[in-house]
């Protein structure tokens, strides 16, 4: 401790790098993200899994299309691509078959994914395609300023729904598992430790795996619907997410002012489309 | 086993369409991503039977915008790859062609052109896709498209098309039509020393030093792959030479203006075009893929009449050539255009003669080709 005016001797501590440095693009800090936006904590709790799991970034590729989400790749240090929107996966798609050795991540938002890129969402999952899917979803399309999307629940307010959704959304989790995905979780950004737990068991499996991270927009989805700060967003997640691992995925459903359930869906091993390519060609041409 | 399956060497009776897929396979493609669409389906067919047998895969996409991004994921992941399609799915397309020539990406995509617009003539010709593919995905840029005109060029220049992609770095058109992709013809393809697979030049730099956008003297920088170690970031948005996003007018126009530089002062070694009897001529055809053939035909006629006629075919139709276009119109007194559709390279035609010759139009609007007398009185007209 020293007082005010008290002269040390003691050297100036050299400063600290961060822990997650090596990971980040430091070269493009500040990001664009908004304060107290759930996007920053789910990439700590994945940058956490890959020091867990012990991969070499090198053998990691990140892919992202559009959106407040898709900077992700534009701030992990990995072989890192910012796509067209809707099109990671299948980006990711050709990137994973060429190079089988690569671990193929997805990083997009729920707009990204699900509506402009919906078709390619449930193909890859029925091709089982060696891609982990994260689908960060805060029920709106950030970036241009809070339209209504296909996560947005009924009755919820955006820009584009200023007399509340009329649509039904998305059940993320039950689409993912009715299309063929190996794997399918659900958190929210409050749930660091289970997420982070989530991604590093999803990144050690084979074929297509979802988690859905449920996130804070406290500049439009938030503001909008008189949610409040993003600080009171989570204390909501804390009200009222209900974790049930193995809970059927029909019964997710996402509406306003109700409860989240949270959790693993399904955790299946169902052989992958390049298991398939392999077993066939080499049954049929010989191993050519 | 490998190796011996990459060219399929020999003389062989092939339609256009296998032909192409050939001299994919040539080329080294190990990667097809594809929708089937009439009349590029027999290009799918075929790469879906060969690639397994060179430890290649092929993917049926979910649809074209699908295909377009898996050859590129797939080009980064270091493999050469293409697609083909026809009509709406060149269409559908047009969006990650853009993402090909931005993220400077090299692969290849066939457009076996059908009636249009819209579903058309889905199993007839049509060549009025020529201006979509200079200008099809939005922004500035310059690409490269080829048009053969028989089943044997359907092999060499898809070949070729595949050395182009990769020594510009730009994903390059092979704009066929329906008549040459399933016309029949003979296709001699040499033995596999001599079709050696279309390299893709790697950088030597280490991580840290290499730039993966940058632009040396009007040339491209070389390639890394994912997975070597070099952490790249590559994005559709307006980047430096490090690849990182810059919003800004002076990061677009040094961007923009490399992607065009590299193509158009590249010209001489890009361009490769057929000229027949244009050395004193007093007309010249101008024409590519199906069209040249009928042209073949109408030559022979007016020459019977006593006419003095030539022939300008463009084999690239991308980037245009203007120097010869402009040079040509300076000694002839005008052009005929034959093409199947109301006026595309003719446009380039009338452009570059700069009122020193007519240009005519032989208009078409496709699902069959042209009647060689309907050139031949084109010709008479623009003689006189």
């Amino acid at each position: 401790m020293t007082t005010p005016g008290e002269v040390t001797t003691a050297e100036p501590m050299a400063p600290e790098q961060h822990p997650m440095s090596r990971f980040l693009r430091e070269d493009r800090m500040p990001h664009i993200w908004c304060s107290s936006c759930g996007l920053g904590t789910t990439l700590t709790c994945f940058i956490m899994a890959v020091v867990e799991s012990g991969i070499d970034p090198k053998d990691m590729a990140v892919i992202s299309g559009i959106g407040c989400t898709g900077r992700v790749a534009g701030y992990l240090n990995f072989d890192s691509f910012h796509t067209t929107h809707g099109r990671a996966i299948p980006f990711a798609t050709g990137l994973a078959l060429a190079n089988p050795d690569l671990r193929v991540v997805v990083y997009s938002g729920d707009g990204d994914l699900v509506a402009i890129g919906g078709n390619h969402f449930i193909h890859a999952a029925r091709r089982n395609m060696d891609i982990l899917c994260v689908c960060v979803n805060n029920f709106t399309y950030g970036m241009t300023g809070g339209q209504a999307g296909p996560t947005t629940p009924i009755t919820a307010k955006a820009t584009t729904a200023p007399y509340g959704s009329y649509e039904y959304p998305f059940n993320i989790p039950y689409l993912a598992v009715a299309s063929g995905a190996n794997y399918v979780a659900r958190w929210t950004a409050l749930h660091m430790r289970r997420l982070k737990n989530s991604f590093r068991e999803a990144i050690n499996k084979k074929g297509f795996r979802v988690i859905e991270i449920i996130s804070p927009c406290p500049t439009a989805f938030a503001r909008k619907n008189r949610l409040g700060t993003g600080l009171d967003v989570l204390k909501y997640y804390h009200a009222n997410s209900i974790i049930q691992h193995g809970a059927d995925p029909k019964d997710a459903d996402i509406e306003m002012g109700g409860k989240i359930i949270v959790g693993k869906f399904l955790d299946v091993d169902r052989p992958c489309y390049r298991d398939y390519v392999t077993e066939s060609i080499s049954r049929q041409l010989g191993g050519k | 086993m490998a190796e011996d399956r990459r060219v399929l060497t020999g003389e062989h009776f092939l339609n256009g369409d296998h032909a192409c897929a050939e001299g994919a396979m040539a080329a080294g493609c190990k990667f097809f991503g594809g929708y089937p669409i009439t009349p590029s389906s027999e290009i799918a067919e075929r790469m879906s039977e060969r690639l397994p047998e060179v430890g290649g895969i092929y993917l049926q996409m979910e649809d074209e915008l699908a295909s377009m991004n898996a050859i590129l994921g797939a080009a980064w992941g270091g493999w050469k790859s293409m697609t083909c399609t026809s009509g709406p799915g060149f269409s559908l397309m047009m969006e990650n062609l853009g993402l090909g020539v931005v993220l400077e990406t090299p692969c290849v995509l066939v457009n076996i052109q059908r009636g249009g617009p819209s579903t058309g003539l889905p199993t007839l010709v049509g060549q009025a896709d020529m201006m979509q593919a200079r200008w099809g995905s939005h922004g500035d840029y310059e690409i490269i498209a080829l048009a053969p005109n028989s089943p044997q060029e359907m092999f060499d220049l898809t070949y070729k098309a595949f050395d182009l992609s990769e020594r510009y770095r730009v994903p390059t058109l092979v704009m066929s039509d329906e008549c040459v992709g399933h016309m029949s013809e003979k296709v001699v393809i040499p033995p596999a020393g001599k079709m050696p697979e279309v390299q893709r030049k790697y950088t030597t730099k280490k991580p840290g030093e290499y730039l993966p956008f940058d632009h040396p003297a009007g040339g491209v920088a070389p390639m890394v792959k994912a997975g070597d170690g070099y952490n790249i970031h590559v994005t559709g948005l307006t980047h430096d030479e490090r690849g990182y996003p810059v919003i800004n007018a002076e990061a677009q126009d040094v961007m923009v203006r490399h992607l065009i530089d590299k193509i158009n002062k590249n010209r001489d070694d890009i361009i490769d075009v057929e000229e027949i009897d244009v050395e004193g001529a007093d007309v010249i055809i101008v024409s590519y893929g199906i069209s040249s053939r009928t042209c073949y035909r109408a030559l022979d006629m007016a020459k019977e009449e006593g006419l003095k006629v030539g022939m300008f075919r463009l084999v690239t139709v991308w980037p245009f050539p203007e120097e010869q276009v402009r040079e040509l119109a300076k000694r002839v007194k005008a052009f005929v255009v034959v093409e199947l559709n109301f006026g595309q390279i003719y446009y380039e035609v009338e452009r570059c003669a700069c009122g020193n010759a007519a240009t005519y139009l032989v208009p078409h609007a496709g699902g069959d080709i042209h009647d060689p007398a309907d050139i031949l009185a084109a010709l008479k007209e623009a003689a006189k």
